[in-house]
């Protein structure tokens, strides 16, 4: 047992359930179904502006809908929204179109073929929950409730997950923190004794220099972050961006630093040997604040600008140039600790060089660094205590991982699943993840599916995960249910409401409906003790002094301001074994990991090969939009970067489609080039999400290449559980 | 009168394409067709390369080869700031407007008019800005009277380096791109 404090890795696990748990009879199963949600604007002449919070990314900006006679027409921020002051992303812009998308599910599903087929009986939500509970019964009397597994990306996830737990399972787990950012929030949890949490808790605004290691503001949309960082450009911030590829940021930089992949913690190690013998770091603050500077001094000794020049290949005089730049700002340079960071397996100890790197440079609590946050305090709903389990969580058996923990991991929980190991997984839910896209190694998901019992999905649009269920539950999207409060911990504490602003089109329901009907069908009425969400909204928001009446008026509301730095009265105490910034960290050399960070090098493609990196587009999220006609209006498919002169010897120039295939042999959908001066001759870059092989998703069937299909190889980070993926090679087939 | 423009700051945008999504929601823009794009120009040899990112549209041309040509009128300039505009029902689909445009800003409506961007003209007269300036997450779009020395777009030409699209084909274009 580790022994972080985690308190607030709940807020960061993508599931989020602020609620803990609850319970009562309902009316009549599923005849009332139609009346579930109060109407919404249907039908009305003229237009109405409906608040509610957006779902088209997890950054949950607040947003006004717009109704014109009737039909939805446009979406807006809410000027009121701390998020989005007012101004959504591209994809905010476009959840229209996730309403109107015409390749959505309509109706609940019950598998007639092999799974993986598409072969379905169309099914009314009783039989549904019939199929379902049943099922879910034998696997309870047969295995034991923990038996049955969770994965879950997204806040609609949480009455799910509520059910779930009711009923008796603790083997929950998202891709949002495996798969994403677990490595950097596990190394600042570590450091600090805090989480950079999401919203991150960067003041990119008022930072003079900014420096992003293969963080990619402006493609990776996150709304607050890139209005941000554009106010840093406009305020003259010196910007330094470390990538492979010449990224959006990248172009707005004034140092470029075009690294070879999978070298980053060499570089971080040699500018932590620069400021340090070049006297540049923040002594005082170091003195007062840190502990293990002596120990780090020393060991990062041996890495020289020099030493770094060969294996990163960026010149010394840039490396020191660069980290004398970072000096001047300081405190107010801002070392991004970005967000995606599962690379290479040796993640966490990366996200370690970073967390040290702020704390060199005096920024942890200072203007333009990391800065405070806090929650709006909403109390949990008062269910009923959840069934005791008796067994450990089945994915990480004995600690295994001895870091992360409490949200679950992923590939752990698809490993139990396949090896039945500590106990037989039976059963899975799926919500708001395209399992299939989401984790390393295709194959091994499907393969775990073969040993279950029963595949729930839960979702909008019928994702290849879908394809391999049992039963396909059809969600209403965002725009037409309630769900949870929002009250993240962000700068300016808030709570946002999602409220329907359309009437969803055919037979889809909210989470909490199927949630509370399914708990109906198990006799697990006493955990839904609230008729409807309004219902538990409203008692909820009561106890936070507020009320449902208001919130649906205004959408979001604003808690006190709070101190934002050190000098505004921000805490300076630090949750460590030390109780200070751990340089020198005491919970690694406990459990025998490199208690500062080492070196380590990882294996380079072979001639002929490039390696494969992949990132996003600011119009798409994920593997879920690519049906969204307006979206797909701007970004119908994705393009294999490839360097120009790469591309010239190959014969290949932009407009060409290859196919590309990776070490074991798989071999991607064909996919445009896309010919550059923008990227090294090492690697290639696609944006992950496309390449769909779903026949449901008629809009974005065969088109681009999917990332995900070719990661058949993945390290896992030894210290939470972290699935590296940056270390696939492929070549490229040219006749396609 | 006045004489609308944008002034388009490049340094700050990240060509994320809310600008076009906007503008579609907003104006019902026909599925497959977009009355604003986003185009990135990159020069030069990696590492070394620059690139420009720019949101565009119909530069509402003061001296506009698609008004001239119009053999209905229903090509014209607007009496509000002088907005290029097209009265659909004038309009006979011909598509010598969208042979004479430098910036290929025009497409045929699905119903057989030809179609563009209006500076959200309906917006402007309410005292907004037009959707893409307004949504843009970066700040970096403005618009405004470009006759009017003290306006934010005027300030901002006085104030940046800056450039308009294909200058030589002489037709006067109103907007500019911040470098």
């Amino acid at each position: 047992m580790n022994q972080l404090s985690r308190r607030r890795f709940l807020k960061i696990s993508g599931a989020t359930i602020a609620a803990s748990t609850a319970v009562t009879s309902l009316g009549s199963v599923v005849k009332g179904a139609k009346k579930i949600e109060e109407k919404t604007g249907t039908s009305i002449k003229g237009v109405q502006k409906i608040p509610t919070y957006c779902s088209m990314c997890f950054w949950k900006c607040s947003a006004i809908g717009y109704v014109k006679d009737g039909k939805l027409w446009k979406i807006e921020g809410n000027p009121e929204d701390p998020l989005s002051n007012g101004r959504l992303c591209p994809r905010g812009t476009g959840g229209v179109g996730a309403h109107y998308d015409p390749d959505r599910l309509k109706y609940p599903l019950i598998r007639k073929g092999k799974r993986g087929e598409e072969k379905w009986v169309h099914v009314t939500w009783d039989e549904a929950f019939e199929f379902i509970a049943k099922k879910m019964n034998k696997i309870k009397k047969n295995y034991g409730a923990e038996s049955l597994g969770f994965f879950s990306h997204g806040i609609g996830g949480g009455f799910i997950k509520h059910l779930l737990k009711a009923y008796g399972t603790r083997n929950i787990a998202a891709p949002s923190f495996d798969q994403c950012l677990g490595p950097r929030d596990t190394a600042f949890e570590i450091t600090y004794g805090d989480v950079i949490g999401g919203p991150e808790r960067t003041d990119i605004e008022n930072a003079k220099c900014i420096v992003l290691l293969g963080s990619h503001i402006g493609e990776n949309m996150h709304n607050t972050q890139v209005q941000e960082f554009s106010k840093a450009v406009e305020n003259g911030a010196s910007i330094i961006v470390v990538d492979p590829r010449l990224s959006t940021a990248a172009t707005k930089a004034k140092y470029y630093l075009p690294i070879k992949p999978g070298t980053d913690l060499a570089l971080l190690l040699t500018w932590m040997n620069v400021l340090i013998s070049e006297n540049l770091y923040d002594k005082e603050y170091i003195d007062k604040y840190a502990f293990g500077f002596e120990q780090l001094k020393a060991e990062v000794s041996q890495y020289t600008p020099e030493w770094a020049y060969p294996i990163t290949g960026i010149q010394p005089n840039v490396i020191r140039e660069t980290a004398r730049e970072m000096a001047r700002y300081k405190p107010s340079t801002l070392v991004h600790p970005g967000r995606h960071s599962v690379w290479y397996g040796d993640d966490t100890q990366r996200g370690r060089a970073l967390a040290i790197m702020s704390a060199l440079l005096g920024n942890w609590g200072r203007k333009g660094g990391l800065i405070n946050q806090d929650v709006f305090d909403i109390p949990s709903y008062p269910y009923p205590k959840y069934p005791e389990t008796t067994r450990e969580k089945a994915d990480n058996p004995n600690h295994k991982y001895p870091f992360g923990g409490a949200e679950g991991y992923t590939t752990g929980l698809r490993e139990a699943t396949l090896t039945e190991k500590p106990y037989p997984i039976k059963g899975w839910f799926v919500y708001g993840t395209n399992l299939l896209y989401s984790l390393p190694n295709m194959q091994e998901t499907i393969d775990a599916i073969q040993k279950l019992d029963l595949l729930v999905v839960i979702d909008v649009v019928p994702s290849e995960i879908a394809g391999y269920a049992d039963v396909v539950l059809p969600e209403s999207v965002y725009l037409e249910r309630y769900d949870e409060l929002f009250a993240p911990y962000f700068k300016q504490p808030f709570v946002s409401l999602r409220q329907p602003v359309i009437d969803a089109p055919n037979d889809q329901k909210p989470g909490w409906w199927i949630a509370k009907q399914l708990g109906h069908k198990l006799g697990l009425d006493k955990y839904f003790p609230w008729k409807n969400a309004e219902e538990y909204l409203d008692t909820r928001l009561k106890k936070a002094g507020l009320s449902l009446e208001i919130m649906k008026k205004k959408g979001v509301v604003k808690g006190p301001k709070i101190p934002l730095y050190f000098e505004e009265g921000m805490d300076a105490e630090f949750d460590t074994p030390t109780g200070k910034i751990e340089l020198y960290s005491m919970h690694l050399a406990k459990e025998g990991y490199d208690p500062i960070p080492k070196f380590t090098k990882h294996a380079e493609p072979p001639a002929g090969s490039f390696r494969l990196l992949f990132g996003r587009a600011p119009m798409h999220s994920f593997s879920r939009t690519q049906t969204n006609r307006l979206l797909t209006n701007v970004m119908d498919e994705n393009e294999v970067w490839i360097n120009a002169d790469i591309a010239k010897n190959y014969g290949l120039k932009s407009g060409d489609y290859i196919k590309l295939k990776n070490q074991d042999g798989v071999i991607s959908n064909k996919i445009k080039v896309k010919a550059t001066e923008r990227i090294r001759t090492d690697c290639v870059y696609i944006v992950h999400g496309f390449g769909h092989n779903s026949r449901m998703l008629k809009g974005a069937y065969h088109k681009g290449a999917s990332d995900s299909q070719l990661i058949t190889k993945y390290k896992i980070d030894p210290l939470m559980g972290g699935t590296g993926m940056n270390i696939n090679f492929v070549t490229f087939e040219t006749e396609v | 009168m006045a004489r609308y423009g944008m002034v388009i700051d490049t340094k700050k945008c990240v060509g994320c394409t809310d600008c076009v999504i906007a503008c579609e929601t907003e104006n019902n823009v026909p599925e497959g067709f977009a009355r604003d794009w986003i185009e990135q120009i990159a020069v030069g040899k990696f590492p070394d390369t620059t690139v420009e990112i720019r949101s565009e549209r119909c530069n509402h041309c003061s001296d506009a080869p698609c008004v001239t040509c119009c053999p209905t009128g229903a090509s014209h300039h607007s009496d509000l700031g002088g907005i290029v505009l097209v009265t659909p029902n004038e309009c006979i689909g011909c598509k010598a407007c969208i042979e004479s445009c430098p910036y290929g800003a025009r497409f045929v409506n699905p119903e057989g008019y030809v179609e563009k961007c209006t500076f959200c003209i309906h917006r402007v007269k309410e005292g907004k800005d037009p959707a893409c300036v307004s949504v843009c997450p970066t700040h970096c779009m403005h618009f405004g009277d470009l006759d009017d020395p003290n306006s934010e777009v005027s300030k901002l030409l006085q104030k940046r380096r800056n450039h308009s699209l294909i200058p030589e084909a002489g037709t006067n274009p109103n907007i500019f791109y911040l470098t």
